[in-house]
């Protein structure tokens, strides 16, 4: 069977596709955990939104 | 349901809660089935088996440049009609264009090696793609620098404006300059020079690579409301506070 020719590049190039992809994916998704937990952080202090509180007083 | 009824930050957030789980779970599927068919895809009978980098080059490349075009609507948006999720959405938009073109410049470095026998030329098609992912690293350091976000908005959107004008270069370099990069193959006219064994799996590629992009971006977009809501109540504790 003939090895496939200037395989190491295609390996490199899917190798770096999946490096970038799977850290984009993973920084949106620890930010979005981040923010979330900030915010209720500050909600359990008692810290809300005038447009929050007005909703919540409905 | 008017369009700018949307444009309410928390209406926002409530449509792409519902929307970002259906898109990433399409995003999956539409991938598998594009690097099962790009897997399958014949070797080019002059690339070889090197085409198959293109299948990740070509989509990045696309998307590195949408990504700027969508930032220079919201630029619009941001000076002129002063949309709320204007430049919350140029901002979210920033760091995936300067990822899928950092991908773009690598993956053709890795293409250019075996094909062209060097990683790097300054040709006209590689050095503008260069200089585009530069200005997307200025983009990303000006929101970083200015403080007040509606100054640092102000700010990139004049820098996003004028950066555009690196998009019609970049596309027509091949054409006003003597490049080693290949011309136009794809959208041209006269029709694709693709065979279609090559050309379906290329598409199919760069619209799984599209729809990973509007998943990111929504769910950045998200993010970047959060922040500015987590920025508010910090401002307002502190002023209780004081």
């Amino acid at each position: 069977m003939q090895a496939t020719a200037h395989i190491e590049f295609i390996v490199a190039a899917y190798g770096a596709s999946v490096v970038v992809i799977v850290a984009l994916i993973a920084w949106v998704m620890l930010d979005y955990r981040l923010q979330r937990r900030i915010l209720a952080e500050l909600e359990t202090k008692g810290v809300s939104r005038r447009s929050a509180r007005e909703s919540a007083d409905e | 349901m008017r369009i700018s009824e949307f444009a309410n930050p928390s209406r926002f957030l409530r449509a792409a809660s519902l929307t970002i789980p259906w898109l990433g779970g399409a995003t999956v599927i539409l991938f598998a089935f594009a690097l099962y068919r790009a897997m399958l895809a014949p070797e080019d009978y002059q690339q070889g088996a090197t085409v198959k980098i293109m299948f990740l080059h070509v989509p990045s490349a696309w998307l590195g440049m949408l990504c700027w075009g969508l930032m220079t609507v919201a630029a619009l948006g941001t000076l002129v009609w002063r949309h709320p999720l204007a430049d919350v959405t140029a901002k979210a938009a920033a760091p995936l264009g300067a990822a899928f073109t950092l991908l773009c410049l690598v993956t053709g470095s890795l293409w250019g090696r075996p094909e062209w026998g060097t990683y790097w030329v300054w040709d006209a098609r590689l050095t503008s793609e260069l200089i585009l992912f530069l200005l997307y690293l200025g983009v990303i350091a000006l929101w970083r620098t200015v403080e007040d976000v509606s100054r640092a908005a102000r700010a990139v959107a004049i820098l996003t404006l004028v950066g555009a004008i690196d998009l019609p270069i970049i596309k027509f370099s091949v054409d006003w300059w003597n490049t080693l990069h290949q011309g136009a193959s794809v959208f041209r006219l006269g029709g694709s020079t693709i065979d279609p064994a090559i050309l379906v799996p290329l598409l199919l590629m760069a619209a799984a690579f599209t729809l990973l992009f509007v998943t990111l971006l929504l769910a950045a977009m998200r993010n970047e409301i959060l922040r500015r809501r987590v920025r508010t109540l910090r401002l307002l504790q502190a002023s209780a506070a004081g």
